[in-house]
């Protein structure tokens, strides 16, 4: 640690009100009492499914396919987590059986 | 929400505890994603050498998995505050989308409202935002229990692997795909219950898109400029005209006389209660 102890408290103290002001401020513009303008609105409504989207992304981004397995197991996994999920439509189920699959792929078939 | 509102002022124990058991199952895959995640955190905070008060209080104060890994680095390299402050805005920009997403569903939460606000992470809302949560059961309660043992999940994760990381006999390799898992089983039922495929797919291909281009560690902030760019120009396909009736108000307030594009939901509903 290169740090004193008062900075490095800091430094946490800052990345705490950084994330939270993140958090707050859609609240903080437009609160309860006044009527969001309606792009705003619009922009409430489709977000949502844009934003799961942009996780799953953000979730493999680490995910190289040009180097190492190509990332062949996520592949498969997610395949299966997809006809799992269409058959059953069970969540845990899907996200068990995608999750242990995967788990199965890299420990002993792409090692 | 109508039939529960009443019950929530008769019997709090038994809507508690119905919430409580909606909520918790769907917590279970976070459970396990957030106690080895955290733990990896935890042990790589003892391996740098950091007490165990320093990724606890991290994990309790600032509550973002990947803005907290980043601090890591921080805290080794040269004290710089405005830094640490412009770069945790920017990790966690992602938050204003969920806060413009959630308007609407934290209306009228009352005491639970700030809570709901600060201890939204990724996976808890999520959850909260796709959830088709029971008929009779509270939704400020579920949302809260939610984000609640999310958040516990996290820093007991964090805590445990401070403490005995190093020890696992078994090997846990690849159970971070849980959470990979997570997002596109929500992606998945989202998609399902909804005729309309064009937000979904803005999300996925501004992202990926975003992700070619740019690389790993510099996509997300282009990704949401890009979106909101295509949406804008999108609006005319995506927006509901509602000529006549009165625009906001009824969203949020009387869940149950919802826009246009949740009648699908609706009839789901229906369906379930005949």
């Amino acid at each position: 640690m290169t740090m004193t102890v008062l900075q490095s408290v800091l430094t946490i103290a800052v990345v705490a009100l950084g994330t939270m002001l993140t958090r707050f401020l859609p609240f903080l513009l437009f609160p309860e009492s006044k009527e969001p303008p309606r792009f705003i609105e619009y922009l409430g409504k489709v977000l949502p499914y844009a934003m799961t989207g942009l996780l799953v992304v953000y979730s493999l981004k680490d995910v190289s396919p040009m180097t190492g397995d190509h990332g062949v197991p996520e592949l498969i996994a997610m395949a299966a987590i997809v006809a799992l999920h269409a058959w059953k439509r069970n969540m845990l189920l899907s996200i068990a059986g995608g999750t242990v699959l995967y788990m199965v792929l890299v420990q002993m078939v792409f090692v | 929400m109508g039939a529960d509102g009443t019950e929530t002022k008769t019997g709090t124990g038994g809507t508690v505890g119905r919430a409580f058991r909606a909520a918790f199952p769907l917590t279970l895959p976070i459970a396990a994603g957030f106690l080895f995640l955290g733990c990896s955190y935890g042990l790589l905070m003892h391996a740098k050498g950091f007490a165990f008060l320093y990724p606890v209080c991290m994990a309790y104060f600032i509550f973002a998995g990947s803005m907290e890994f980043v601090t890591v680095n921080l805290l080794l390299s040269a004290f710089n505050p405005v830094a640490a402050f412009m770069l945790s805005l920017m990790v966690n920009a992602r938050h204003l989308f969920y806060g413009l997403s959630m308007l609407g569903k934290y209306k009228n939460m009352g005491w639970k409202k700030p809570y709901l606000i600060f201890a939204m992470c990724d996976e808890s809302f999520a959850i909260n935002s796709s959830a088709r949560i029971p008929d009779g059961v509270d939704h400020g309660w579920f949302m809260l229990f939610v984000n609640l043992l999310n958040r516990w999940y996290w820093i007991a994760g964090t805590a445990l692997g401070w403490l005995v990381g190093g020890l696992l006999p078994v090997s846990t390799k690849g159970i971070e795909f849980v959470l990979t898992a997570l997002f596109l089983v929500i992606f998945l039922d989202q998609w399902m219950g909804e005729k309309r495929h064009l937000p979904a797919m803005v999300g996925v291909l501004a992202s990926l898109g975003c992700l070619v281009v740019l690389g790993p560690d510099r996509f997300m902030i282009p990704s949401m400029v890009l979106m909101l760019v295509l949406f804008v120009i999108l609006r005319p396909y995506l927006d509901d005209p509602r000529p006549v009736a009165d625009d906001g108000g009824a969203r949020g307030e009387k869940n149950d006389v919802d826009d246009a594009d949740d009648v699908v939901k609706n009839v789901e509903d229906t369906e379930a209660n005949a």
